[in-house]
């Protein structure tokens, strides 16, 4: 019999609706699993397993007298620690929000525990979400299950290892250049990045406003579209969630791909991509043509740009955003005579090397005399790409591509080139600078055992699309059943 | 040597707080005042994760504002991130307006000291998000974040005015007309208007304009007269001895009555705007603008002149009655209602206006209405009450409200006409008084006078006094 903590979000739903097993059962075998496991992987900030039993309990209550709240009650979720949780501190994994406890609940937080869902701790995440193997922490490096020597990718590194470590049934995360995708690539899990504006961002702490979007790494595909169900939709408290109708995104999933054009784009199968990673991701588009898709070649003539603009875009939009950070009314404070020295002292302090690269880079590509060289012309360059995408989706469905061009690195192996890192984030930024919807599935692994993950990108408000052909290639490959060898105090597995 | 004469450039960026229930990204309500940071949220403190939503109250007068001030209404408008570091800023960037606010050009006309008028060039306006508040205590300071996420209205004008009178006369105009379009209370201890100046002298027949310095945070019209006054006369005396104006930003030291110049890192600064990417552009419909339009009040100056040029009235009194929006109001229905312009005038003027500043109420705190008062005035006209009798049931009716007449018979006011209780009063005084009617049967006239007075003081008031004198005649023979 498989433990609990292997389970999906489904399944436990179907077992706890039949009274097979309680909330406390299941929170238990989770931090059970954690206590063993997580000292070697660092997914987790914290865990607040008082807390999580007391709700747990109280979630039993709830359905022994009929009164569960939904299928869902009582199934805990991890949470990644850019997202504002009422009575939790929120650190971002940054020193400079050392100390500060959230006053309110962020609303994807809230609607995830209005469907009864336990929130079990914070996971660990690049500072500000700025990184793409979580290496950037204040609080650690965390590990890639698969092999502990690697990365789990970043920004949402510790959603993506927790997930993949059956350490969580499923995380909630954010994606601004790929830190979903990419993460939920390295560790071998599905890593949804929803539609600009289609989850509110109240409540998660900005990075880069026009790009930031929540989304969830889970287990498997049905999963993804579950969540994305009870988190997705209008809130009045953000001006640019939209306002469309909330679809039953399971009801969507088909085990075939009949009908469904897949757009195959040749600027994502270029050189620098590695060959393993190219063979799978081949070999993915083989079997969803064999599922009944059509596969078209299409281009996006301006993905050489994306890197560029995002980096300019992204920086820009955080070095306003993080400028609140000066220990005038929460977080760190360090001393200075006057506001200015104690601003300079609390950012010097508090900061960590990579966000102080990219608030020095936004500042300047916001300078008077600038603006136009940089922030203007990084503008333009995402109209193009938006543009390259609604010519795209004319003609297919959704588009295949790797998610990243590259399988897991080793921890370190990258931090003292930051243009190298950059570089690797080429097949995700583009998601975020269109605004469109993306999702990684596990679709293979390099020779040496690194997980794969397969990028299926559809237009803006097509979550019904991608999700449709990421279950149908997931039921049709192994690929999602893998477990990473990972052994814990009691040893192999 | 002949003298050279200057001619004087200001321009005025005037902010004005606008009159909305709640802030303008937040519910947080929009009052003055209160205990340090009681009105303040996770949003108009810039905690991590919150979002701003637009009041659209706030854009609505805006543009209201823009249209009484003749300005062009951007139908497609934005805001933009004004960045840069001070205490009072709850996130370190202001959500302003940078290159479409919601209304461009306009002007706003003002009268001349030696007689005629002239418009001054309104050259934007645009909305945006007001501050916190710096306090400094013995050895320490502090942030009251109450007024933080106040919508700001900030009013931009051309280098037009040519005195500091000029630009005195300018701040009085606006103020009269944002409080006729009901936009802003322009309570300025409360710091409704606060504005920056900026002025520049030349020599006369220079083209171009002289350098300019900025005079920050000046928060009374008489403060903005002064430094303006100081001001100009530095920069002459600048120029007179051959030196050069200093392109600098300076603050007003009220008590030493001289301007300072603020430190460079006070104010220098690169704000690095960029588009605002919490809030989409806002799109207002020529529909939309047409409906405010129509709502639009008359402004305050062809009120003036149409209550001259309708009712007869001289232009002062015109000028008092059409100051306030409320006032002007309450004096029009009243004039519709007793078919009495000028008595309508002369009530307010001195009764209504006389209680309001006694009491120190809004007109629209008193208790009695525009129809009372046209009946009191109507009883008056009619000769049914006397003046004195009236002025008793006009404050009666202003603490309590209720119909004039009620009043008046609720007290006994009405004018004593009958015959009969007249000859009554007449026959007690000539009774009471035989030295005074020996003395008028002897030829003294004045004992006349002193006979109705009598009368008058045993009907308290009410008689007649015309039929009062007739009957003393009659009886004295
Ligand atoms: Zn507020």
């Amino acid at each position: 019999m498989s433990e609990l903590y292997s389970l999906t979000v489904r399944d436990l739903a179907d077992r706890m609706g039949r009274g097979e097993c309680s909330s406390v059962e299941v929170v238990n075998s989770l931090l059970e699993r954690i206590e063993n496991l997580d000292g070697e992987i660092g997914a987790y900030l914290s865990v607040d397993k008082e807390r999580a039993l007391d709700e747990a309990r109280a979630s039993d209550r709830r359905r022994e007298t009929g009164q569960g709240l939904s299928p869902l009650d009582g199934i805990p979720i991890g949470v990644k620690d850019i997202f504002n949780v009422a009575g939790e501190e929120c650190r971002c994994g940054s020193r400079i929000l050392e100390g500060y406890v959230a006053p309110y609940d962020a609303t994807a937080v809230a609607r995830l525990r209005a469907k009864g869902m336990i929130l079990l701790g914070r996971l660990n995440m690049d500072e500000f979400a700025m990184g793409s193997s979580t290496e950037n922490s204040a609080y650690g490096v965390t590990r890639n299950p698969w092999n502990r020597n690697l990365v789990p990718g970043g920004s949402s590194g510790g959603s993506a290892a927790a997930v993949s470590a059956d350490m969580a049934f499923a995380s909630l995360a954010t994606d601004t250049g790929g830190s979903i995708r990419q993460p939920a690539a390295f560790c071998g899990c599905v890593g949804l990045k929803p539609t600009y504006g289609r989850v509110s961002r109240y409540g998660l702490t900005a990075y880069a406003s026009s790009l930031d979007q929540a989304g969830v790494i889970t287990k498997d595909v049905g999963d993804a579209a579950l969540l994305l169900g009870v988190i997705a939709g209008h809130d009045p408290a953000d001006a640019t969630s939209l306002a469309a109708e909330v679809p039953d995104y399971l009801q969507c999933l088909r085990t075939d791909l009949k009908g469904v054009r897949i757009g195959y784009p040749r600027e994502y199968f270029v050189e620098g991509v590695e060959k393993d990673v190219a063979r799978s991701v081949q070999g993915a588009i083989e079997e969803c043509r064999r599922l009944g898709a059509e596969v078209i070649e299409v281009s996006l003539p301006h993905t050489e740009y994306a890197v560029a603009a995002y980096y300019i875009i992204a920086t820009a939009e955080a070095s306003a955003n993080l400028a609140r950070f000066d220990g005038v009314r929460y977080g760190l404070r360090a001393g200075g005579r006057d506001p200015l020295e104690m601003y300079a002292e609390t950012r010097a302090a508090g900061f960590g090397r990579e966000v102080k690269r990219r608030i020095i880079l936004g500042t300047y590509v916001l300078s008077s005399g600038y603006y136009d060289a940089y922030y203007l012309r990084a503008q333009k360059v995402r109209s193009l790409i938006r543009a390259d995408f609604q010519e795209a989706f004319k003609v297919c469905d959704v588009i295949l591509a790797p998610t990243a061009p590259g399988a897991a690195f080793a921890v370190g192996e990258r931090t003292q080139d930051p243009l190298r890192m950059y570089l690797g984030d080429i097949f995700t930024v583009t998601a975020n600078l269109a605004g469109i919807c993306g999702i990684s599935v596990p679709c293979g692994f390099t020779d040496d055992g690194r997980p794969v993950g397969l990028q299926i990108l559809g237009p803006a408000m097509g979550e019904e699309k991608i999700l449709r052909t990421a279950y149908a290639y997931e039921q049709a490959t192994p690929w999602h059943t893998r477990r990473p060898p990972i052994a814990g105090k009691e040893g192999v597995e | 040597m002949k003298k050279v004469d200057y001619l004087v450039n200001i321009g005025l960026e005037t902010h004005v707080q606008l009159k909305t229930r709640s802030k303008i990204f937040c519910g947080c309500r929009n009052v003055f005042g209160g205990e340090p940071n009681t009105h303040v949220c996770p949003v108009c403190l810039g905690y991590p994760g919150t979002l701003p939503v637009l009041n659209e109250e706030a854009v609505r007068l805006t543009v209201i504002t823009g249209l009484m001030l003749g300005s062009r209404i951007n139908l497609f408008s934005k805001f933009d991130r004004k960045s840069y570091f001070y205490p009072d800023m709850p996130k370190n960037y202001q959500i302003s307006q940078y290159d479409k606010p919601f209304c461009v050009g306009g002007g706003v006309e003002i009268d001349l000291e030696g007689g005629g008028r002239k418009v001054i060039g309104i050259t934007r306006i645009h909305l945006e998000e007001d501050v916190g508040k710096s306090m400094h205590f013995e050895s320490s300071s502090g942030v009251d974040f109450n007024r933080a996420g106040t919508p700001l209205m900030e009013i931009v004008s051309e280098p037009e005015m040519e005195s500091p009178e000029e630009a005195y006369a300018y701040l009085q105009a606006l103020k009269e007309i944002l409080l006729y379009a009901g936009v802003s209370d322009c309570n300025l201890e409360e710091g409704n208007m606060r504005c920056d100046i900026n002025c520049s002298v030349r020599p006369a027949g220079s083209e171009q304009l002289g350098t300019k310095t900025e005079i920050k945070n000046m928060n009374t019209f008489h403060g903005v007269l002064h430094a303006l006054r100081y001001e100009v006369r530095r920069q002459i005396d600048i120029l007179e001895k051959g030196g050069r104006i200093e392109q600098e930003t300076l603050r007003w030291d009220d008590r030493a009555g001289v301007t300072v110049a603020m430190r460079s890192k006070e104010y220098a600064h690169d704000y690095r705007y960029f588009p605002e990417p919490d809030l989409p552009p806002v799109r207002l419909t020529e529909e939309t603008v047409a409906a405010w339009r129509a709502e639009l009040p008359e402004m305050p100056r062809a009120r003036r002149e149409r209550f001259v040029r309708n009712y007869g009235l001289p232009e002062y009194d015109a000028g008092v009655l059409s100051a306030d929006r409320a006032v002007a109001d309450f004096f029009e229905e009243t004039a519709r209602l007793c078919g009495q312009p000028k008595a309508a005038s002369n009530w307010v003027m001195t009764e209504v206006l006389r209680v309001i500043s006694e009491k120190g109420l809004e007109i629209t705190a008193l208790k009695i209405t525009p129809r009372a008062l046209a009946d009191l005035i109507g009883m008056v006209v009619e000769g049914k009450i006397n003046t004195t009798a009236a002025k008793e049931v006009f404050d009666v009716l202003a603490v309590r409200g209720g119909e004039a007449r009620a009043v008046v018979e609720e007290r006994g006011l009405l004018q004593v006409r009958d015959a009969a209780a007249i000859e009554e009063y007449v026959l007690a005084a000539i009774a009471d008084n035989p030295k005074s009617v020996d003395d008028y049967r002897k030829g003294k006239k004045a004992a006349l006078q002193y006979l109705v007075g009598q009368v008058m003081r045993k009907s308290r008031g009410k008689a007649d006094p015309q039929l009062v004198l007739e009957e003393l005649r009659r009886r004295l023979g």
